[in-house]
């Protein structure tokens, strides 16, 4: 691998630092100019909704292209070949559930969170108490997993390996720095510009992103004289899997030759994954409060079109990507860099650079994607702390602690100081958790969403029946099934990569516990409404009337 | 003063009466706007799931068909995979036509009616 090679590895982290600084010095800045024009709660949670479909269709798609579905899905099909395809398969129908069932009746009926919606029909206090809960849960989890990708990253993006030293730094100590920067970077973003500031850098972040990958993934077409098949088919032989690259089953529902039980159970696994993926996306929190940030519903329709058709574009470039690292870089380096193959698409762009115009032109090519990545990290973090920090400042200190009698102000003060809070706790939490697998935790977060939010959220908007006690039931049913089943997994315990080696206390046989707790959430939901007298059909109209038609929807700030 | 309105619960309706949006929502050209809303998103949205999880579960247990060559080193799986990608392209391309043409028209009606009845009142 050329990384090795010192004088490359050199003048790589020079152009690389040189575009983080820049990177970094120019999202300072719209930072600082975002917290001049913000003004008022509407400015600071919702970036004062004043935000064209273009522009929060491509905050979408940076919310959602962060590292891990860049770095990890290139990666993922670089060494299992089809199915990295199949996770950005799930991720992508994903967007439908958001366009038809939630984006724009939440828009019209909601303010700020999530949990406006949940609790308007239901007694305020302990609905919202509810949606902060699993809010932060869930973004807690996603956060340290993008944090502890990040040290690791960094590391790695600028050449240290285990042994080597830059700047006086070894590889673990950059790992805790990259953790640091990227904690201190947020919490700035977050606090200083609010939703306008993340919702800018998020914009930024999308076009460096898409364009670097566009630019790769052209590069590396043109390797093959744009012959898609014959760059499959070299991926292929190049790998030791043969044709059964191009095939499902190298990563998930693995068959275990000899073991019906565990082939069964390996199957099942990958339609759990597939449920917590495509019902997930549309009750992650940092996904909900982006359709806050237009005009009207119908500006909420056009951007989630303009993030479904990015997020398209971009995981049809991470096949190619993907395809081409397994090719050009081959199995043995990408794992000798990263075991997991999250440097699959950095080594691609270095190769596909030397290819072309020698050892400059890949260290270039490098440091740009590399910059690409770690503004896919900023960007994704800078949106999970906004949606927790706006839940708990709106939901559960405005509504439940001050019971609504909290002023705009007051509300973004509390905001900001939660927003340093979470900071803080995420950086701690994540030098702590650096050499944990964190894979899981995204796909922990997805199941959550699925299992506590997505289904109490539909129920909210189309349930005539549905009420409080349901409502808890739902949220607190879903997140508690869902995080007990992984704790009782694999994941945790009784295998070789688990959490906790050592010990065994496992009893559910799968990683990913969707397919029980997205039932088991809806089940809970439904009869914890039906088990209560409380029903508010007045309440239910009203909802209703304002989620179709609009009246009475939070309006744009004025300009 | 937007900048000291109190933001939390309960939600204030835009300044809409409540009785006004109970009542809207016995109107019957309420009803026909939800019926049309609906009809279009609740068949989608069980179809688009169908053909996901069908994709999922031929994904896990026929990779005999998934694995079938169609030409080149292009694969039944491969095929299968890029059609949810033009599924997923091709629905939000046909609500958002279908919105545009079935419910937004009628959603401005609803929303400009009960607005300017809120206005008549406050006069």
């Amino acid at each position: 691998m050329m990384l090795a090679a010192e004088a490359t590895s050199e003048s790589t982290r020079l152009v690389t630092l040189v575009l983080f600084g820049l990177m970094v010095a120019a999202t300072i800045g719209i930072t600082i100019w975002a917290n001049r024009n913000t003004r008022n709660a509407t400015d600071f949670h919702s970036g004062g909704r004043g935000f064209s479909p273009l522009q929060n269709g491509l905050a979408i798609g940076s919310d959602y292209m962060s590292a891990a579905s860049f770095l990890g899905i290139a990666g993922m099909i670089a060494l299992f070949g089809y199915d990295g395809f199949l996770y950005s398969i799930g991720f992508l129908v994903a967007w439908l559930v958001a366009l038809l069932l939630v984006a724009e009746l939440l828009r019209n009926s909601g303010r700020y969170t999530m949990g406006d919606v949940l609790s308007y029909r239901m007694q305020q206090r302990p609905v919202r108490t509810a949606a902060a809960v699993s809010t932060v849960v869930v973004s807690i989890f996603y956060l340290l997993a993008q944090m502890v990708g990040a040290g690791a990253l960094i590391a790695l993006l600028l050449g240290i390996q285990e042994g080597q030293t830059f700047l006086g730094m070894s590889a673990d100590v950059a790992k805790i720095v990259g953790i640091v920067v990227v904690g201190l970077l947020m919490t700035l973003y977050v606090s200083l510009g609010g939703m306008k500031g993340t919702t800018w850098v998020q914009i930024v972040k999308a076009v460096i992103l898409m364009g670097g990958a566009a630019l790769l993934t052209l590069l590396t077409l043109s390797l093959y004289g744009f012959n898609l098949g014959a760059l499959m088919n070299d991926a292929a032989s190049a790998s030791q899997h043969g044709a059964a690259l191009l095939e499902p089953g190298l990563r998930f529902g693995v068959e275990v030759p000899g073991d019906a039980v565990a082939t069964m159970w390996n199957k099942l696994s990958l339609i759990s994954l597939g449920m917590a993926l495509v019902l997930g996306t549309a009750g992650l929190p940092h996904i909900l409060i982006r359709f806050y940030t237009v005009p009207d519903s119908q500006s909420a329709r056009k951007s989630v079109n303009w993030g479904i058709g990015l997020i398209g574009v971009f995981y049809l470039m991470t096949l190619v990507l993907g395809f081409g690292a397994a090719a050009l870089v081959g199995h043995e380096a990408i794992t000798a860099q990263n075991p997991g193959g999250n440097t699959a698409a950095p080594q691609l762009a270095q190769t596909v650079g030397e290819q072309i115009g020698g050892p400059f032109a890949g260290s270039v090519l490098l440091a740009l994607i590399a910059s690409a990545a770690f503004a896919a990290i900023l960007s994704t973090v800078a949106g999970l702390v906004i949606a927790s920090s706006s839940s708990l400042a709106h939901d559960f200190y405005n509504s439940v602690l001050r019971k609504g009698k909290a002023t705009g102000s007051e509300e973004v003060r509390v905001a900001k100081l939660t927003a340093l809070g979470i900071g803080v706790v995420a950086i701690v939490l994540a030098v702590f958790a650096q050499n944990l697998n964190v894979a899981f935790l995204v796909s922990l977060a997805f199941a959550i969403a699925a299992s506590a939010n997505l289904p109490t959220l539909l129920l909210s908007l189309f349930w005539k029946r549905f009420n409080t006690r349901g409502a808890l039931a739902g949220i607190y049913g879903g997140l508690v099934s869902a995080v007990g089943l992984v704790f009782f997994s694999p994941v945790v315990s009784g295998s070789e990569t688990a959490l906790v080696p050592g010990a065994d206390f496992a009893w559910f046989p799968m990683p990913y516990p969707a397919l029980v707790s997205v039932p088991f959430g809806l089940l809970c939901a439904v009869l914890g409404t039906l088990s209560s007298k409380e029903q508010d059909f007045d309440k239910f109209a009203m909802l209703q009337v304002r989620a179709l038609t609009g009246a009475g929807a939070e309006k744009a700030g004025s300009h | 003063m937007a900048e000291e309105k109190q933001t939390g619960s309960p939600p204030t309706n835009g300044g809409i009466s409540e009785e006004a949006l109970i009542a809207m929502h016995s109107d019957p050209r309420f009803n026909e706007l939800k019926r049309r809303l609906y009809r279009f998103v609740f068949p989608m949205s069980v179809a688009f799931l169908a053909w996901f999880f069908l994709y999922v579960l031929m994904s896990a247990f026929a990779r005999d068909l998934m694995g079938t060559v169609l030409f080149g080193n292009v694969n039944f799986a491969l095929v299968f995979g890029l059609l949810q990608f033009a599924s997923t392209f091709g629905i939000a391309v046909a609500y958002t036509s279908y919105a545009r043409g079935k419910l937004d028209p009628q959603a401005t009606e609803l929303h400009d009616e009960l607005v300017r009845s809120s206005e008549e009142a406050t006069r």
